[in-house]
């Protein structure tokens, strides 16, 4: 693993290079080391607006570096409740730190069941190692 | 195998290669393609000609041409016949800059890449606009390139496009606009010129409406009222425009449109029948992630040292795919290279003057030309006549004489069988204009 | 170094307009320009130093080798310049009347009869005005073909994975569905993957063949099968022309219709991005279709028809882009049928590189190539974490222009070389020295590869900076400002 590379284990993961942060009801949704670091340096995040519905495993963002362009996936369903204006004004948080400063969206999760099927860091840390 | 045309490897190079390979002839090299599709015979195709019969060949072919130093040529209608800079054939046969492939590499490619700055910063200057792209193929495809950012930025799908607006342009946007979604509505003239309210009701639903200053038929449209007439009701305001006219007519930015668009090859470019040309498109800032094509951007290197990159690339097709803002790959740099030198040359006097004089010789024409005017209004550089006989009769007769006297309108307006369409630039002098009457007098008599 | 506008001071030019003394009428209020552009005020001598230092800073096939794959860079003959600048072909105005128009049209004519020929499809539009456009055409074609058929659903285009970016950009904009099909380890398409997707909803396939890998699709006659039994419609791309003229033919592999890219087989100069000629050539069934106007000879005479009932219109002004008709023919004319030959020089140099370089970079695709081929640099990266992007950028000391990097996608650090048929064998040693030199480096000292080019007028360029805060044209307002504030110190 390189030297910044992190997987937090309180965080659920889809297999898109997503995670989550489940906080009651709520979750707060970011792009894993792994999807900021193929991408390089974020130039922008295009993200939704606040009221904007999720569906689980659909695109609900876009992200850009220099030479690509990514859709962000939605790990979990539900509505926005704030877009991580530091994300929109500096995008580059995102690589700095991923699952801190660099969150992309907060979310009011619709279908608490839906976390099951997401995978803990064990897991997705294996499934990078299968890329 | 061999030598012929420009190739280069000698027998002892072929021999040499294959062993390296470890393949014993060329055939082998081609296996992989399926025995049934492989092509068992020569091209039937014409016999290779050495140089100096190759030119022969083409000198041949070329003198069988009525060009403008063989006709005394009056034809408009899109492509002008503008001086040429002897500094622009000069730098458009220097190999760096002729013999070079799009700019993906920026450490080889300050050379280009700062000339496309410059060419989108005299674009930008000349329209009052805050971005161009490094140019579109040509003054029509642009249009349809306007079209498709319009359809994105409103979510509409109507095209509103005066009737004045060149008969191509139009052509291609109605080519394009099934693949959008879009439909179009043309709207008729009054008069020789567009009417705002006219235009303003057409527009009101719609996605963005184009409109040409100067018009198709020459003349110059209430450009102002016709931007806020479009504006009005949502439509993006676009203005197709000529950079040679420029110097003298306000820009599009000025009086309130979202696009400047149009033909360039007045600036820089020889007729060649048709092209390579270029086409120009400049935005507001809004639409810079909209935009389609190359966009040169500025930027520092290690050592902090100004330098140029192709930027914005994630609009682009090599990277957004299905989601590009465009297809286009290739555009038409040499040729806007060409269009940069020219506005270098001329600067901001000259292009006022360019245009002082095609008013001058226009106004000259309407004196000496014992026609009517089609249209009672102002001009820029081509004037519209009523003929008393069909008018590709008039041309027909008087390029027995040695003249082509314009465009014949009918040719596009089947209403306008009778109007003739003659075009002057820098080029026509008085003297030439006196000899365009005395023909027309004679053929017309 | 400075813009042209920095260069600037009122009341210098280099251009006289005339006047002849006549009088010039007012232009009305409120058309009229109120502000004067910023055009440069620069007299002729430095017009002329600066564009030749722009040209000095940038590289062309005249400055060296250019291997960029997929773009066919090969000599461009300097007797097509000659020839385009007649003035019967250079000062001929597009709305001229046939009958003065006769060699433009002729010329015109012969270079559609040889087109047709290397294709292996009868009818020939050289109206589009790049290979992007000819796509696009060519995907209308499609549409008008099977509306006029009463086939109006078929809306899916397949494209391979390998597919240049252009392809999906094109369906997009011709309105189509885009589907995807995946390549095999032989690089072919996967034709199991193919018989599931295909069906009555299908319009037609894209395809460049050989493809972006540089590979021939070993199984195209299987793929036209699939295609054409289920009444679908196959579409070349021919930006790998450059590998099989004279050798095989794009109809005779089953394609329908296909786009040529005069840019690269046929050698127009690309011009530090443009311009291209992107003609398409038709089977019969698809001709009524073809942009409008078409050339038609009567006996000894050309013309253009305008009256094409079943035509998608026009896509672009005039009859195409003229002047690299006229490079292209001449380049056709001093080959003859020799351009097999040409091509044949293409795939042996590719391959010649390939077998000279598959020791010291990843091979992902172990077979002989045609005019290109990609290596990876995922050892290296792996290794010694050099790049595709640090070896691109070694080569510019090497006085060579880098391969095409990171493309095709498929293919991780891919480096993609076409070295084209003009090349001397010297040359390409010198490619491969250079390349095997640079493999050296990346073990001993990648540090230098990292920092590369050491050479260019500029090193490496801050791309995130140009994109965050695009600046996209001169700032004429910062600049007064700074001379302002400079004339204030001075003024103490």
């Amino acid at each position: 693993m390189a030297p910044n590379e992190s997987y937090p284990e309180d965080l659920r993961y889809h297999p898109e290079h997503d995670w989550a942060r489940i906080e009651g009801d709520e979750a707060v949704l970011g792009i894993t080391w792994y999807a900021q670091d193929s991408l390089g340096e974020l130039v922008l995040f295009d993200g939704p607006e606040a009221g904007a519905t999720l569906r689980k495993d659909e695109p609900y963002a876009e992200v850009e570096s220099v030479k690509a362009v990514s859709d962000v996936i939605a790990p979990l369903s539900g509505e926005v409740l704030a877009v991580n204006q530091k994300a929109v004004d500096e995008p580059e948080t995102v690589n700095e730190d991923p699952y801190g400063e660099g969150w992309l969206v907060r979310i009011r999760v619709a279908d608490a069941g839906e976390a099951e099927a997401l995978m803990d860091a064990g897991a997705y840390r294996a499934h990078l190692a299968e890329l | 195998m061999s030598t012929a045309g420009y190739l280069s490897l000698t027998d002892a190079d072929r021999e040499a290669m294959l062993e390296a390979i470890g393949v014993s002839s060329i055939d082998e090299l081609f296996e992989q393609i399926p025995g049934g599709v492989r092509l068992a015979r020569p091209l039937d195709v014409p016999e290779a000609l050495p140089e100096a019969v190759l030119v022969r060949h083409l000198e041949e072919l070329a003198g069988r041409n009525a060009d403008t130093s063989r006709e005394l040529s009056f034809l408009g209608m899109g492509i002008y016949d503008h001086y040429v800079p002897a500094i622009v054939d000069t730098f458009l046969s220097r190999g760096e800059l002729l013999t070079a492939y799009t700019p993906y590499q920026p450490e080889m490619s300050q050379g280009v890449l700062q000339a496309i700055f410059e060419y989108q910063t005299a674009i930008c200057e000349l329209t009052g606009m805050d971005v161009s792209n490094a140019s579109g193929y040509d003054g029509t495809t642009v249009a349809a390139d306007a079209c498709f950012i319009a359809r994105h930025h409103t979510g509409r799908s109507k095209v509103v496009l005066a009737e004045t607006l060149n008969p191509m342009v139009r052509q291609v946007v109605k080519t394009y606009a099934p693949g959008f979604g879009m439909e179009v509505t043309e709207v008729p003239h009054d008069g020789g010129t567009t009417d705002p309210a006219r235009f303003a009701e057409e527009a009101r639903d719609a996605a963005l409406a184009i409109f040409q200053q100067p018009n198709a038929f020459g003349c110059l449209e209430p450009a102002p009222a016709l931007a806020a007439a479009a504006g009005e009701g949502g439509a993006l305001p676009v203005a197709h425009v000529d950079l040679a006219s420029l110097g003298l007519l306000e820009a599009p930015g000025a009086y309130g449109c979202a696009m400047a668009i149009g033909e360039g090859q007045s600036i820089g470019n020889y007729q060649s029948y048709g092209g390579p040309h270029y086409g120009f498109l400049a935005a507001g800032n809004e639409f810079i992630r909209r935009m389609p094509g190359r966009i040169v951007g500025e930027t520092t290197d290690l050592e902090g040292r100004r330098g140029y990159v192709l930027t914005l690339q994630t609009r682009e097709q090599h990277i957004r795919r299905e989601k590009a803002t465009s297809n286009i790959t290739t555009n038409q740099t040499l040729l806007a290279l060409a269009g940069l030198i020219t506005l270098c040359w001329l600067g901001p006097d000259g292009l006022r003057e360019l245009g002082e004089t095609c008013t001058a010789l226009a106004a000259y024409t309407e004196e000496r030309v014992a026609l009517p005017l089609a249209f009672d209004r102002p001009t820029f550089r081509e004037v519209a006549f009523r003929t008393p006989i069909p008018a590709r009769d008039v041309v027909a007769r008087a390029r027995e004489h040695g003249v082509h006297p314009g465009y014949a309108l009918g040719r596009d307006y089947p209403g306008l069988d009778d109007v003739l369409l003659v075009a002057l630039t820098e080029k026509r002098t008085p003297a030439d204009v006196d000899r365009l009457a005395d023909v027309l007098a004679e053929v017309c008599g | 170094m400075e813009l042209i506008y920095e260069k600037s001071k009122p009341g210098r030019r280099a251009g006289r307009v005339p006047s002849y003394g006549l009088p010039v009428p007012e232009v009305p209020d409120d058309l009229r320009r109120a502000t004067p552009p910023r055009l440069p005020e620069v007299p002729e001598n430095e017009i002329v130093r600066h564009f030749t230092e722009l040209a000095d800073r940038n590289f062309g096939i005249d400055t060296g080798f250019y291997p960029l794959g997929s773009c066919t860079m090969k000599h461009n003959p300097r007797v097509n310049e000659r020839v385009v600048a007649l003035p019967g072909f250079r000062d001929l105005h597009p709305l001229q009347e046939d009958d003065g128009a006769q060699g433009a049209l002729a010329l015109m004519w012969e270079l559609e009869r040889i087109l047709a020929e290397v294709a292996g499809l009868p009818a020939v539009t050289l109206q589009p005005a790049a290979g992007s456009q000819g796509e696009l055409t060519g995907l209308m074609l499609m549409r008008a073909a099977f509306a006029d058929r009463g086939e109006p659903g078929r809306n899916v285009i397949i494209t391979a994975d390998t597919a240049h970016g252009t392809n999906p950009a094109s369906v997009t904009m011709a309105g189509f569905e885009l589907e995807k099909v995946a390549t095999t380890d032989r690089g072919n398409l996967d034709l199991d993957d193919l018989r599931a997707k295909v069906d009555d909803r299908t319009a037609g396939l894209m395809l460049t063949n050989p493809s972006t890998l540089g590979l021939f699709d070993e199984g195209i006659e299987q793929v036209a099968e699939i295609f054409h039994s289920r009444g679908a419609l196959l579409y070349y791309d021919g930006a790998n022309l450059n590998a099989i003229v004279g050798r095989s033919r794009p109809g005779d592999m089953g394609f329908d219709i296909v786009h040529y890219n005069l840019h690269k087989t046929f050698s127009q100069p690309h011009g530090g991005g443009g311009p291209g000629g992107g003609p398409v050539a038709v089977r019969a069934e698809i001709e009524p279709f073809l942009p409008a106007p078409t050339l038609v000879r009567d006996g000894d005479t050309f013309r253009l028809e305008h009256d094409r009932p079943k035509s998608i219109g026009r896509v672009r002004g005039f009859a195409g882009p003229f002047g690299v008709f006229v490079r292209s023919y001449a380049f056709m004319r001093a080959y003859g049928p020799a351009l097999k030959e040409m091509s044949e020089a293409a795939v042996l140099n590719a391959n010649y590189l390939l077998a000279r370089l598959r020791d010291v970079y990843d091979l992902p695709y172990d077979r002989l190539c045609m005019h290109e081929f990609v290596l990876s640099a995922r050892t290296l990266k792996r290794e010694h974490g050099v790049t595709a992007l640090d070896v691109a950028k070694r080569l510019m000391d090497h006085g060579i222009h880098p391969p095409t990097i990171y493309f095709p996608l498929v293919v991780a650090e891919a480096l993609m070389i076409e070295p084209t048929e003009t090349e001397t064998k010297e040359r390409l040693d010198e490619f491969v020295d250079a390349m095997r030199s640079i493999a050296r480096e990346a073990v001993d000292d990648p540090d230098v590869l990292k920092s590369a080019p050491l050479t260019r007028p500029v090193r490496r360029l801050d791309e995130v900076k140009a994109a965050k805060q695009p600046v996209v044209r001169h700032a004429f307002e910062a600049e007064a400002e700074a001379e302002a504030e400079a004339a204030r110190i001075e003024a103490g």
